[in-house]
């Protein structure tokens, strides 16, 4: 999915900017969306949903989006949240996925594919009118990668829905496609029996049955045993059982479909009266697990051969040990059922080392306290029991991510009270010393202004004065003090006096106005200096103030949110826990229905095997005397 | 007995064709009430999970402090990771063990946060370690620094591994 990702940003960024190359491994990536998709990689749908939710709602919170890096992946942004939902099984109708996938804004084969993997959830759902409508929307090209895969589903659609002729069309190209021959072909025989031609279909069985497959691919071997054993059933139905027999010895010897080919392998002697030949492969499923249901027939099928071969005794005994062991098995099957009653079922499911297990189902069966799994390996298989444990399992994901965040906004209010604690009592002492600083800077501030004015009239306007030095403003001051002293005094003192005066003011003047420009560059970078401690000192003033009001926004405004989010998990809460009571009851129900099934068939078998025991014996003593009473009279007759 | 044949065969076709038998409707249409409220309350907790990594982000995380740092890495390399160092100004913040899907999702695309943490505004040095094994099974080690500076936003710096120049890079996002 994320490989889509890499790949299909590139088509999103050249059409979203119209630029010609569509190379991927320049264009700008958006963090957040990259991060949902690290997590949908490693199928923790939940987390990537809500990680890319958060991101999508604080980009449509912000006013300049274009500033967002994810304003370019936007389109694909709201299409990803769309296809997660769909892998996490949300799929309702008015759902944001079915619009994400039917009506988003995203290139003709992302739609295919997202809405294959819909139709795919539909029909393992058994909501087959759904998952048709869904499968039609698919248009123009497949992505290569799924192609022929959703062919097939197609097809499978097609068949659930009474559309067999182009179930069959499909059928018939997909089945000539490396790799598929099975699969396809084994489907087409089906579609083909369901349309009503039985003949064809039951030679396109056969013929499925025959594919050439590595002794290592085991998909493809089952799909062929299953093939063979579909096919012989059939002629066994139809009362074929010459025919049927050689299907049946194709299947296997191990593999899955093993046990019921060899039953039916047995059925098929028996209806043909070759009750020796029956023995056969019943004697191999015979010495199997008891707990399968084809080993179970075959416990009776056994000695009702040997019977039939006039062997009562061997009968007899051997009707007796399927007595034991249907005894047997009837008393585990009344543990197994207390134990799911009990609540270890669903306690086993949800156990953390089975889900990381991608082979669990089978692991279940190794796990000694949980006997009824042993029995239910087939119910466990099927789609409305896997629809049901995958919810099972995603409640109690749920729950348990409720209680940690119940847990969560426990240590947050901590954390605000702390800080509130904190805070609280110094905030007004730093207020109040922030507004005398405050005054200060605002003061000084005028003043760098009013110098700043006053330099740019000098550029317009020279005045060399103003730009007297300290010593220079302070020897004016002097004379001018020494000339008042001489004011009308005509005395020659007071006259030479003037004259220096007037001599020294000259002086004071020629530097101060030679000096002009000099001094008037020297106050420019003064002001300039100024202006950098000015810039620290907003910089400081600025950190100050996010400071500040981080600093309140630490522990306020938090209440409304929390006590919302609380409610919120609160009430989510019981909904869980309600949900999984209902969805756990109603695994439970399967699992005991599939136990009584299987209680009541053992039931029958056991009346069955008493009464052919009981029978059995009579012949074997009824034989014993007619031999003893044949060879008394033998005796008899003996000279 | 031939009942038993005849259920045998319409097991065979319900493997394939997995829809309701009139029997079976019944329970089917509970199971699909219970999936339809299972959907929304799915949709309830996935909105209260988003309010609190938005509540998170702003309470623990707030942007003035924060400081994320991303990981992704070019596909095709033959470098085995099995481990990063996070150290910021010196301090040791992280130490991740990678797990065979976090590689395989980091391959795909996807890219790991691997660290939300709190800073001061100026500058800071970042240390990355990096442990792992090389295609030829040799043991590989890899250190690199970078320094970012902190500002009022929240600062995204995305460490970019096996890239054609050098095999750790860094970049101010």
């Amino acid at each position: 999915m994320a490989c889509r990702f890499i790949a299909l940003l590139g088509l999103f960024v050249a059409s979203a900017t119209g630029v010609a190359d569509s190379s991927s491994t320049n264009a700008p990536r958006d963090l957040f969306l990259g991060e949902s998709f690290y997590y949908a990689e490693q199928g923790l749908y939940f987390d990537a949903i809500s990680r890319l939710d958060a991101e999508l709602q604080q980009y449509h919170r912000v006013d300049e989006r274009q500033l967002d890096p994810l304003h370019i992946h936007a389109n694909y942004a709201e299409f990803s949240v769309g296809d997660f939902e769909l892998s996490y099984r949300m799929h309702r109708k008015a759902g944001r996925a079915i619009q994400a996938v039917l009506e988003g804004n995203v290139s003709q084969d992302i739609r295919n594919e997202a809405a294959y993997r819909l139709a795919r959830i539909y029909y393992e759902k058994g909501e087959k009118v759904s998952a048709l409508h869904t499968i039609d929307r698919i248009e123009g090209e497949v992505p290569a990668h799924i192609r022929h895969d959703e062919r097939l589903l197609r097809a499978q659609i097609y068949t659930v829905n009474g559309r067999f002729t182009e179930a069959v069309d499909i059928l018939e190209k997909l089945e000539k496609v490396d790799g598929y021959e099975g699969f396809a072909g084994y489907n087409l025989g089906v579609a083909l029996i369901l349309q009503g031609e039985e003949d064809k279909g039951l030679a396109q069985l056969d013929k499925a049955g025959q594919i050439k497959v590595d002794d290592d691919d085991e998909p493809a071997l089952a799909i062929r045993d299953k093939a063979n054993l579909t096919l012989g059933y059939r002629l066994l139905k139809n009362e074929k059982a010459g025919s049927a027999a050689q299907y049946l010895d194709r299947v296997r010897l191990e593999g899955p479909f093993s046990n019921k080919a060899l039953l039916g392998a047995g059925w098929s002697n028996v209806a043909r009266q070759k009750f020796d030949r029956a023995l056969v492969p019943w004697s191999i499923l015979f010495k199997r697990n008891s707990t399968n249901k084809a080993v179970q027939e075959s416990l009776l099928g056994v000695p009702y051969a040997y019977a039939n071969l006039e062997l009562h005794g061997r009968a007899a005994v051997l009707y007796g040990s399927a007595l034991d062991a249907f005894g047997a098995e009837l008393g585990r099957l009344k543990d197994s059922v207390a134990s799911i009653r009990s609540g270890n079922f669903l306690k086993v499911m949800v156990r953390e080392e089975i889900k990381l297990d991608s082979n669990w189902l089978i692991r279940l069966r190794e796990l000694p306290e949980t006997p009824e799994t042993y029995y239910l390996m087939d119910l466990m298989a099927s789609n409305d029991f896997q629809a049901l444990l995958k919810n099972y399992l995603d409640l109690e994901d749920m729950r348990q991510r409720l209680v940690a965040w119940q847990g969560h906004l426990d240590a947050y209010e901590d954390m605000i009270a702390l800080r509130r604690n904190y805070y609280e009592p110094l905030l007004p002492g730093i207020d109040e010393r922030f507004r005398v600083l405050d005054s200060k800077i605002r003061l000084r501030m005028e003043q760098r202004q009013s110098l700043d004015d006053r330099l740019q009239r000098l550029l317009v306007a020279p005045r060399p004065e103003l730009l007297a030095t300290a010593d220079e403003r302070m020897a004016q001051e002097s004379l001018d003090s020494i000339a008042a002293n001489y004011a009308g005094s005509d005395s020659a003192s007071a006259v030479e006096a003037r004259r220096r005066i007037a001599r020294l003011r000259g002086v004071l003047a020629w530097n101060i106005h030679t000096d002009y420009d000099r001094r008037l560059t020297e106050a420019f970078e003064h002001l300039r200096e100024l202006d950098d401690d000015v810039a620290r000192l907003e910089s400081i003033y600025a950190s100050y103030v996010r400071t500040r009001q981080a600093a309140t926004q630490s522990y306020q405004g938090y209440e409304n949110r929390i006590s919302l989010s609380r409610n919120n998990i609160r009430q989510a809460s019981l909904k869980v826990d309600r949900l999984m009571n209902g969805v756990g009851h109603m695994l439970e129900t399967m699992a005991i229905k599939e136990l009584e099934q299987r209680q009541r068939r053992l039931e029958q078998y056991r009346v069955q095997a008493r009464f052919a025991m009981a029978e059995s014996y009579d012949r074997a003593v009824k034989a014993q005397q007619s031999q003893a009473h044949d060879s008394g009279g033998e005796e008899e007759s003996s000279p | 007995m031939s009942d038993i044949r005849n259920v045998s065969f319409l097991l065979c076709l319900l493997a394939v064709v997995p829809f309701a038998t009139a029997a079976d409707k019944v329970s089917r249409d509970k199971i699909k009430g219970l999936d339809e409220q299972v959907q929304d309350i799915k949709t309830d907790v996935l909105a209260i999970s988003t309010e609190l990594l938005q509540l998170e982000e702003t309470l623990i995380y707030p942007s003035n402090t924060q400081v994320s740092l991303f990981v992704s890495v070019v596909p095709d390399h033959d470098v085995r990771l099995d481990s990063m160092d996070v150290i910021i100004d010196g301090e040791e913040v992280m130490h991740h063990v990678y797990t065979h899907k976090e590689l395989e999702a980091l391959k795909s695309g996807g890219v790991q946060r691997i660290y939300t943490g709190n800073v001061r505004s100026g500058k800071h040095k970042l240390e990355i370690v990096l442990a792992g094994l090389t295609g030829g099974n040799d043991e590989y080690r890899e250190t690199a620094s970078y320094t970012f500076t902190k500002d009022e936003g929240p600062s995204l710096v995305e460490i970019s591994l096996f890239g054609a120049d050098n095999n750790i890079n860094f970049k101010d996002r």
